[in-house]
Protein backbone atom coordinates (compact mmCIF):
# COMPACT_ATOMS: atom_id res chain seq x y z
CA UNK A 1 0.00 0.00 0.00
CA UNK A 2 1.27 3.32 -0.72
CA UNK A 3 0.27 6.26 1.42
CA UNK A 4 1.51 9.44 1.37
CA UNK A 5 2.60 9.86 4.87
CA UNK A 6 4.78 7.10 5.37
CA UNK A 7 7.57 8.55 3.13
CA UNK A 8 7.95 11.64 5.60
CA UNK A 9 7.36 9.62 8.27
CA UNK A 10 10.10 6.99 7.67
CA UNK A 11 12.46 10.23 7.09
CA UNK A 12 11.19 11.58 10.47
CA UNK A 13 12.31 7.54 12.21
CA UNK A 14 15.53 7.69 10.70
CA UNK A 15 16.73 11.06 11.28
CA UNK A 16 15.95 10.34 15.09
CA UNK A 17 17.28 7.20 14.69
CA UNK A 18 20.58 9.17 13.50
CA UNK A 19 20.44 11.78 16.02
CA UNK A 20 20.22 9.00 18.81
CA UNK A 21 23.32 6.61 17.37
CA UNK A 22 25.40 9.90 17.20
CA UNK A 23 24.59 11.10 20.41
CA UNK A 24 25.91 7.44 21.90
CA UNK A 25 29.34 8.80 20.44
CA UNK A 26 29.32 12.43 20.96
CA UNK A 27 28.08 12.36 24.61
CA UNK A 28 31.34 11.48 26.96
CA UNK A 29 30.47 8.54 29.33
CA UNK A 30 30.56 10.66 32.43
CA UNK A 31 28.03 12.97 31.61
CA UNK A 32 25.15 12.54 33.64
CA UNK A 33 23.60 13.52 37.11
CA UNK A 34 26.79 13.48 39.54
CA UNK A 35 25.16 14.42 42.84
CA UNK A 36 21.16 14.42 44.15
CA UNK A 37 19.87 17.18 42.31
CA UNK A 38 19.01 17.01 38.53
CA UNK A 39 18.78 21.08 38.43
CA UNK A 40 22.49 21.79 40.40
CA UNK A 41 25.07 18.79 39.34
CA UNK A 42 23.93 17.62 35.96
CA UNK A 43 27.49 18.06 34.01
CA UNK A 44 30.53 16.25 32.61
CA UNK A 45 32.71 14.75 35.95
CA UNK A 46 35.85 14.39 34.58
CA UNK A 47 35.41 18.30 34.35
CA UNK A 48 36.32 18.34 38.16
CA UNK A 49 39.49 16.92 37.91
CA UNK A 50 40.62 19.16 34.92
CA UNK A 51 39.65 22.11 37.11
CA UNK A 52 41.54 20.69 40.27
CA UNK A 53 45.10 20.49 37.54
CA UNK A 54 44.64 23.94 36.65
CA UNK A 55 48.01 25.20 36.82
CA UNK A 56 48.95 27.29 40.15
CA UNK A 57 50.90 29.93 39.50
CA UNK A 58 51.32 31.75 43.04
CA UNK A 59 53.27 29.83 45.45
CA UNK A 60 53.66 31.23 48.86
CA UNK A 61 56.47 32.25 50.93
CA UNK A 62 56.91 28.77 51.81
CA UNK A 63 58.52 28.33 48.13
CA UNK A 64 60.53 31.41 48.53
CA UNK A 65 62.39 30.76 51.61
CA UNK A 66 63.60 27.76 50.34
CA UNK A 67 66.17 29.91 48.72
CA UNK A 68 65.76 33.47 49.96
CA UNK A 69 65.80 32.72 53.85
CA UNK A 70 67.41 36.08 54.59
CA UNK A 71 65.03 38.10 52.81
CA UNK A 72 61.90 36.29 54.24
CA UNK A 73 63.19 36.40 57.49
CA UNK A 74 63.67 40.32 57.31
CA UNK A 75 60.35 40.73 55.93
CA UNK A 76 58.86 38.39 58.53
CA UNK A 77 60.38 40.98 61.30
CA UNK A 78 58.85 43.91 59.60
CA UNK A 79 55.80 45.92 59.44
CA UNK A 80 55.15 44.59 55.90
CA UNK A 81 55.21 40.77 57.31
CA UNK A 82 51.43 40.26 56.06
CA UNK A 83 52.27 41.38 52.25
CA UNK A 84 53.60 38.05 50.22
CA UNK A 85 56.38 37.89 47.88
CA UNK A 86 54.58 37.56 45.17
CA UNK A 87 52.47 40.87 45.21
CA UNK A 88 55.07 42.59 43.94
CA UNK A 89 57.25 40.23 42.63
CA UNK A 90 55.18 38.37 40.67
CA UNK A 91 53.66 34.75 40.66
CA UNK A 92 56.82 32.04 40.80
CA UNK A 93 55.77 29.41 39.20
CA UNK A 94 58.13 28.38 36.79
CA UNK A 95 61.28 30.40 38.72
CA UNK A 96 64.34 30.20 38.99
CA UNK A 97 64.00 27.25 35.86
CA UNK A 98 62.27 28.51 33.09
CA UNK A 99 62.05 32.24 34.92
CA UNK A 100 65.31 33.02 35.75
CA UNK A 101 64.56 36.81 36.92
CA UNK A 102 60.67 37.44 38.50
CA UNK A 103 59.62 41.05 37.13
CA UNK A 104 59.79 43.34 40.48
CA UNK A 105 56.86 45.88 40.64
CA UNK A 106 59.22 48.96 41.41
CA UNK A 107 56.72 51.60 40.51
CA UNK A 108 55.43 54.72 42.68
CA UNK A 109 51.46 53.81 42.23
CA UNK A 110 52.28 50.17 43.34
CA UNK A 111 53.47 51.37 46.79
CA UNK A 112 50.32 53.62 46.64
CA UNK A 113 48.06 51.39 46.37
CA UNK A 114 48.46 51.34 50.26
CA UNK A 115 50.37 54.37 51.05
CA UNK A 116 48.24 57.75 49.39
CA UNK A 117 46.25 59.24 51.45
CA UNK A 118 42.53 59.46 50.67
CA UNK A 119 41.42 61.21 53.94
CA UNK A 120 38.46 58.61 54.14
CA UNK A 121 37.30 58.89 57.41
CA UNK A 122 36.62 55.52 59.68
CA UNK A 123 38.48 53.78 56.67
CA UNK A 124 41.03 51.37 57.54
CA UNK A 125 42.87 53.16 54.75
CA UNK A 126 43.32 55.69 56.87
CA UNK A 127 45.22 54.34 59.83
CA UNK A 128 48.19 53.21 57.33
CA UNK A 129 51.23 55.20 57.31
CA UNK A 130 50.41 57.27 53.98
CA UNK A 131 51.58 60.28 51.53
CA UNK A 132 50.27 62.89 49.87
CA UNK A 133 51.33 61.00 45.89
CA UNK A 134 51.22 65.27 44.46
CA UNK A 135 53.33 66.88 46.91
CA UNK A 136 55.69 63.74 48.69
CA UNK A 137 59.39 63.27 46.57
CA UNK A 138 57.10 63.77 43.32
CA UNK A 139 57.53 60.82 40.39
CA UNK A 140 60.74 58.94 42.69
CA UNK A 141 60.56 55.46 42.89
CA UNK A 142 59.70 54.95 46.89
CA UNK A 143 62.07 52.30 46.60
CA UNK A 144 64.75 54.32 45.92
CA UNK A 145 64.36 55.75 49.47
CA UNK A 146 62.73 53.42 51.69
CA UNK A 147 63.53 49.69 52.35
CA UNK A 148 60.21 47.90 50.99
CA UNK A 149 61.35 44.57 53.28
CA UNK A 150 61.52 46.62 56.14
CA UNK A 151 60.41 49.98 55.78
CA UNK A 152 61.04 50.53 59.08
CA UNK A 153 64.52 51.11 58.54
CA UNK A 154 65.94 54.68 57.75
CA UNK A 155 65.00 56.13 54.53
CA UNK A 156 68.39 56.35 52.64
CA UNK A 157 69.79 59.08 50.80
CA UNK A 158 68.23 58.86 46.91
CA UNK A 159 70.63 56.24 45.94
CA UNK A 160 72.42 57.41 42.12
CA UNK A 161 72.44 53.74 39.59
CA UNK B 1 -4.29 -20.34 30.66
CA UNK B 2 -4.56 -21.46 34.57
CA UNK B 3 -3.30 -18.93 37.01
CA UNK B 4 -3.76 -19.81 40.90
CA UNK B 5 -4.18 -16.88 43.68
CA UNK B 6 -0.96 -17.16 44.35
CA UNK B 7 1.14 -17.34 41.87
CA UNK B 8 -1.42 -13.98 40.79
CA UNK B 9 -0.23 -12.16 44.25
CA UNK B 10 3.37 -13.21 43.41
CA UNK B 11 3.37 -11.96 39.78
CA UNK B 12 1.45 -8.74 40.70
CA UNK B 13 3.98 -7.87 43.61
CA UNK B 14 7.24 -8.72 41.46
CA UNK B 15 6.24 -6.54 38.89
CA UNK B 16 5.22 -3.53 40.57
CA UNK B 17 8.21 -3.84 42.67
CA UNK B 18 10.27 -3.87 39.34
CA UNK B 19 8.62 -1.21 37.90
CA UNK B 20 8.86 1.17 41.10
CA UNK B 21 12.50 0.57 41.36
CA UNK B 22 14.57 3.52 39.64
CA UNK B 23 17.44 2.43 36.82
CA UNK B 24 19.60 4.93 39.10
CA UNK B 25 19.42 2.13 42.07
CA UNK B 26 21.30 -0.49 40.00
CA UNK B 27 24.48 1.96 39.29
CA UNK B 28 27.34 0.84 41.14
CA UNK B 29 29.84 3.24 42.48
CA UNK B 30 33.46 2.29 41.97
CA UNK B 31 35.64 2.58 44.94
CA UNK B 32 37.02 5.97 43.87
CA UNK B 33 33.26 7.71 42.80
CA UNK B 34 32.05 6.49 46.38
CA UNK B 35 35.09 7.99 48.23
CA UNK B 36 34.95 11.06 46.80
CA UNK B 37 30.82 11.14 47.46
CA UNK B 38 31.95 11.04 51.13
CA UNK B 39 34.90 13.08 51.36
CA UNK B 40 32.91 15.62 49.51
CA UNK B 41 30.60 15.53 52.41
CA UNK B 42 32.76 17.14 54.63
CA UNK B 43 33.85 19.92 52.99
CA UNK B 44 31.55 22.90 51.67
CA UNK B 45 33.78 25.56 50.96
CA UNK B 46 32.21 29.72 51.88
CA UNK B 47 33.90 32.95 52.27
CA UNK B 48 34.39 36.01 54.72
CA UNK B 49 34.71 39.53 54.02
CA UNK B 50 35.86 42.00 56.36
CA UNK B 51 34.91 45.48 54.70
CA UNK B 52 36.25 47.19 57.33
CA UNK B 53 39.67 45.63 57.07
CA UNK B 54 40.01 46.25 53.06
CA UNK B 55 41.91 49.41 52.35
CA UNK B 56 41.25 49.02 48.28
CA UNK B 57 45.04 47.83 47.39
CA UNK B 58 43.61 45.73 44.56
CA UNK B 59 46.21 43.23 44.91
CA UNK B 60 43.85 40.74 45.26
CA UNK B 61 42.23 41.72 41.76
CA UNK B 62 46.04 41.60 40.27
CA UNK B 63 46.44 38.07 41.86
CA UNK B 64 43.19 36.88 40.84
CA UNK B 65 43.75 37.82 37.18
CA UNK B 66 47.42 36.50 36.79
CA UNK B 67 46.56 33.03 38.80
CA UNK B 68 43.42 32.80 36.76
CA UNK B 69 45.08 33.51 33.64
CA UNK B 70 41.71 36.03 32.86
CA UNK B 71 43.32 38.52 30.55
CA UNK B 72 45.00 41.76 32.27
CA UNK B 73 43.87 44.25 30.47
CA UNK B 74 40.46 43.14 29.29
CA UNK B 75 37.46 44.51 31.39
CA UNK B 76 36.70 41.33 32.78
CA UNK B 77 37.61 40.02 35.91
CA UNK B 78 36.69 37.18 38.37
CA UNK B 79 36.94 39.00 41.72
CA UNK B 80 36.52 43.00 41.77
CA UNK B 81 36.84 45.84 44.66
CA UNK B 82 34.12 48.21 44.74
CA UNK B 83 34.43 51.45 46.65
CA UNK B 84 31.68 53.53 48.12
CA UNK B 85 31.90 57.25 49.08
CA UNK B 86 28.78 58.36 51.14
CA UNK B 87 29.31 62.49 51.49
CA UNK B 88 27.06 64.32 54.11
CA UNK B 89 24.26 65.08 51.48
CA UNK B 90 23.06 61.64 51.26
CA UNK B 91 24.83 60.82 48.30
CA UNK B 92 26.98 57.24 47.60
CA UNK B 93 29.32 57.45 44.85
CA UNK B 94 30.46 54.32 43.73
CA UNK B 95 33.17 53.40 41.54
CA UNK B 96 35.26 50.35 40.87
CA UNK B 97 37.82 51.37 37.66
CA UNK B 98 39.36 47.97 36.38
CA UNK B 99 37.94 46.12 38.48
CA UNK B 100 39.78 48.02 41.09
CA UNK B 101 42.80 46.24 39.80
CA UNK B 102 45.00 49.39 39.78
CA UNK B 103 43.68 50.26 43.38
CA UNK B 104 42.45 53.70 44.46
CA UNK B 105 45.29 55.74 44.48
CA UNK B 106 43.02 59.52 44.04
CA UNK B 107 40.49 60.77 45.40
CA UNK B 108 38.41 61.15 42.33
CA UNK B 109 35.00 58.74 41.65
CA UNK B 110 34.11 58.95 37.99
CA UNK B 111 35.38 62.12 37.27
CA UNK B 112 33.99 64.00 39.97
CA UNK B 113 36.92 64.73 42.94
CA UNK B 114 35.39 64.49 46.16
CA UNK B 115 35.90 67.25 48.42
CA UNK B 116 37.56 64.67 51.79
CA UNK B 117 35.59 67.22 53.85
CA UNK B 118 32.24 66.77 52.70
CA UNK B 119 32.33 62.90 53.09
CA UNK B 120 30.46 60.87 55.94
CA UNK B 121 32.11 57.45 55.55
CA UNK B 122 34.18 55.92 52.92
CA UNK B 123 34.69 52.27 52.56
CA UNK B 124 35.93 49.34 49.84
CA UNK B 125 34.08 46.01 49.39
CA UNK B 126 35.59 43.49 47.48
CA UNK B 127 32.95 40.85 45.60
CA UNK B 128 33.56 37.86 44.18
CA UNK B 129 31.43 34.35 43.54
CA UNK B 130 28.58 33.53 46.16
CA UNK B 131 29.12 29.83 45.13
CA UNK B 132 24.95 30.05 46.06
CA UNK B 133 23.38 26.76 47.72
CA UNK B 134 20.71 27.71 44.48
CA UNK B 135 22.51 28.83 41.89
CA UNK B 136 20.23 30.37 39.11
CA UNK B 137 23.17 30.74 36.96
CA UNK B 138 22.96 26.69 36.82
CA UNK B 139 19.14 26.66 36.76
CA UNK B 140 19.50 28.32 33.12
CA UNK B 141 22.63 26.62 31.31
CA UNK B 142 20.70 24.60 28.84
CA UNK B 143 23.56 22.12 27.88
CA UNK B 144 25.18 21.22 31.93
CA UNK B 145 27.84 23.28 31.37
CA UNK B 146 27.99 24.43 34.25
CA UNK B 147 27.28 22.63 37.84
CA UNK B 148 27.54 22.49 41.34
CA UNK B 149 30.02 20.36 42.79
CA UNK B 150 29.75 18.62 46.14
CA UNK B 151 31.78 20.35 48.19
CA UNK B 152 29.40 23.45 47.23
CA UNK B 153 31.26 25.31 44.58
CA UNK B 154 30.04 26.41 40.83
CA UNK B 155 32.40 25.11 38.01
CA UNK B 156 32.08 25.96 34.41
CA UNK B 157 33.19 23.09 31.67
CA UNK B 158 35.47 25.12 29.16
CA UNK B 159 34.90 22.10 26.46
CA UNK B 160 31.06 21.62 26.91
CA UNK B 161 29.91 25.60 27.43
CA UNK B 162 28.14 27.25 23.95
CA UNK B 163 28.17 30.77 25.03
CA UNK B 164 24.82 31.56 24.86
CA UNK B 165 24.89 34.03 27.82
CA UNK B 166 22.42 32.69 29.41
CA UNK B 167 23.88 32.28 32.64
CA UNK B 168 25.68 35.97 32.95
CA UNK B 169 22.21 37.21 32.56
CA UNK B 170 20.43 34.99 35.67
CA UNK B 171 23.32 36.00 37.95
CA UNK B 172 22.06 38.60 40.05
CA UNK B 173 25.25 39.25 41.19
CA UNK B 174 27.12 39.93 38.04
CA UNK B 175 30.08 38.08 38.84
CA UNK B 176 30.08 36.04 35.10
CA UNK B 177 31.47 37.41 32.16
CA UNK B 178 32.69 36.43 28.67
CA UNK B 179 35.88 34.85 28.74
CA UNK B 180 37.49 36.79 25.71
CA UNK B 181 39.86 34.11 24.88
CA UNK B 182 38.25 30.91 25.61
CA UNK B 183 34.90 32.04 24.21
CA UNK B 184 32.89 30.76 27.07
CA UNK B 185 31.14 31.95 30.59
CA UNK B 186 33.79 32.54 33.33
CA UNK B 187 33.51 32.73 37.10
CA UNK B 188 34.87 33.07 40.22
CA UNK B 189 35.75 29.29 41.23
CA UNK B 190 37.17 30.30 44.67
CA UNK B 191 40.53 29.32 42.70
CA UNK B 192 39.11 25.52 42.60
CA UNK B 193 42.77 24.84 41.70
CA UNK B 194 44.04 26.01 45.34
CA UNK B 195 41.42 24.93 47.84
CA UNK B 196 41.70 21.17 46.60
CA UNK B 197 45.75 21.15 47.25
CA UNK B 198 44.83 22.78 50.70
CA UNK B 199 46.05 26.67 49.95
CA UNK B 200 44.41 29.28 50.03
CA UNK B 201 42.84 30.97 47.12
CA UNK B 202 45.30 33.57 46.01
CA UNK B 203 42.88 36.59 46.20
CA UNK B 204 43.39 35.40 50.16
CA UNK B 205 46.96 34.82 49.90
CA UNK B 206 47.61 38.62 48.50
CA UNK B 207 45.49 40.20 51.06
CA UNK B 208 47.74 41.96 53.50
CA UNK B 209 44.63 42.86 55.44
CA UNK B 210 42.89 39.25 56.56
CA UNK B 211 40.17 40.68 54.53
CA UNK B 212 39.31 37.92 52.68
CA UNK B 213 39.49 34.54 54.26
CA UNK B 214 38.16 31.45 52.71
CA UNK B 215 36.22 28.46 55.35
CA UNK B 216 35.10 24.95 55.54
CA UNK B 217 31.56 25.57 57.05
CA UNK B 218 31.56 21.74 57.73
CA UNK B 219 34.29 22.25 60.01
CA UNK B 220 33.43 23.58 63.16
CA UNK B 221 36.93 23.47 64.26
CA UNK B 222 37.60 26.39 61.27
CA UNK B 223 38.54 29.46 62.69
CA UNK B 224 36.73 31.44 59.67
CA UNK B 225 33.50 29.13 60.56
CA UNK B 226 33.66 29.88 64.09
CA UNK B 227 33.50 33.98 62.91
CA UNK B 228 30.85 32.96 60.47
CA UNK B 229 28.55 31.07 62.80
CA UNK B 230 28.48 32.68 66.02
CA UNK B 231 29.05 36.82 64.41
CA UNK B 232 27.21 39.35 63.12
CA UNK B 233 27.39 38.26 58.75
CA UNK B 234 25.14 39.23 55.79
CA UNK B 235 25.17 38.66 52.33
CA UNK B 236 24.30 39.99 49.62
CA UNK B 237 20.67 40.14 47.87
CA UNK B 238 19.27 37.71 50.50
CA UNK B 239 15.66 37.95 48.90
CA UNK B 240 16.78 36.43 45.88
CA UNK B 241 17.05 32.89 47.62
CA UNK B 242 20.13 32.35 46.04
CA UNK B 243 21.77 31.35 49.47
CA UNK B 244 24.95 33.12 48.84
CA UNK B 245 27.99 31.29 50.58
CA UNK B 246 30.14 34.80 50.59
CA UNK B 247 29.62 36.37 53.95
CA UNK B 248 30.42 40.02 54.70
CA UNK B 249 31.54 41.71 58.09
CA UNK B 250 30.11 45.99 57.66
CA UNK B 251 28.08 45.44 55.09
CA UNK B 252 26.26 48.84 54.72
CA UNK B 253 22.84 49.66 53.22
CA UNK B 254 24.54 51.19 50.23
CA UNK B 255 25.95 48.04 49.52
CA UNK B 256 23.94 45.62 46.74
Amino acid sequence: MKWHVLRPLWLAIGLVVVILIARQFMVPDDFGVHGDSFTYNFHRLSNVQEWKDFPVKHLGRESCVECHEEKVAMLNASPHAPIECENCHGPAAGHPDDVEFLPIDREREHCLRCHQSLDYPHSARSELPNIRNSTHKRRRECVKCHVPHDPREKPAREKRE
Amino acid sequence: MSCSRRDFLKQACGGTLASVLPISAFTFLTSEEARAAVENANVRWAFLVDTKKCVGCGLCVKACKTENEIPYDAPVTRTWVERYVITKDGKAHIDSPMGGRDGFIENVINGEEIDPDTIDKAFFVPKLCNQCDNPPCVQVCPVGATYQTGDGVVLVDREWCIGCGYCIMACPYGVRFFHPVHKVADKCNFCYHRITKGMNPACVDSCAFDARRIANLRDPEDPVTRIITTERVAVLKDEYGTKPHVFYIGLDENVR
